[in-house]
């Protein structure tokens, strides 16, 4: 088979929670397994995925989301400790269903050589340093983003 | 005659993606021309193993699935 260009894949994660987390964690780590390049840009909340002293305690939110492991009124999504309920059920679905924890899904990111950009502006604009976030991240802006995806064959934003 | 495999991963249990990323590190660790057995018990194994065959041009030489369990043989490229 003649050597080919990779296929490459760009991912923004945009957002902090514990369900939304996975995906770009999911695909990025089986593209680099299927010999695609893969980087995922982390910006805004998503930038807590990557934090050293946050990304082992993301959340689930209990609120606006009729689909939520607690399909509960948003008035009682709203009591306090819901977020805290709605986070351990995930969590204990994910288990049962053998779903890898979080931290093991960033470590076969780091592993297969995913490209894990840290948004320069988000840090500080949240007062994130570069020790924050977990050893082996890039820092970035949007132009490195766009300089990788605009060779990309595939780009998905969580 | 049955095919002997040179290495076996065992993701019976595990769920998506750990068997693909396991099964490509497996097949990094062989040579070319050697044989490895995946053993799965995640339903989504049947299309995706097959998926990750033809994508990354290593040729699954067998597949079966026996009460739950999906095995297959994958020669390295």
């Amino acid at each position: 088979m003649a050597p080919e260009k990779p296929k490459r894949m760009a991912i923004i994660a945009l957002h902090g929670s514990l369900d939304l987390a996975y995906p770009p964690l999911i695909l990025a780590s089986t593209g680099v397994a299927m010999d695609m390049e893969a980087a995922i840009f982390f910006t805004f909340y998503g930038l807590d995925i990557i934090n050293k002293h946050k990304y082992q305690n993301l959340k689930v939110a209990p609120l606006a989301n009729p689909a939520a492991p607690m399909p509960v009124p948003n008035i009682i999504g709203a009591l306090p400790g819901m977020t805290f309920a709605a986070t351990a059920m995930m969590k204990s679905w994910m288990n049962k269903a053998n779903v890898a924890p979080l931290p093991s899904l960033l470590d076969m990111c780091f592993k297969g050589g995913v490209k894990m950009i840290g948004c320069q502006m988000t840090m500080d604009v949240m007062g994130v340093k570069k020790e924050d976030l977990l050893d082996g991240v890039e820092i970035g802006g949007a132009v490195m983003f766009l300089d990788y995806a605009a060779e990309a064959d595939i780009t998905l934003s969580f | 005659m049955s095919i002997a495999a040179d290495k076996t991963i065992d993701c019976k249990g595990q769920s998506c993606p750990e068997p693909v990323l396991r099964t490509k590190m497996a097949i990094n660790e062989l040579q070319s021309g050697q044989v490895l057995e995946m053993l799965a018990t995640d339903p989504g194994s049947a299309n995706d193993i097959p998926a990750w065959s033809k994508r990354t041009g290593n040729p699954i030489l067998e597949s079966s699935q026996n009460g739950g369990v999906w095995r297959f043989l994958i020669k390295k490229a």
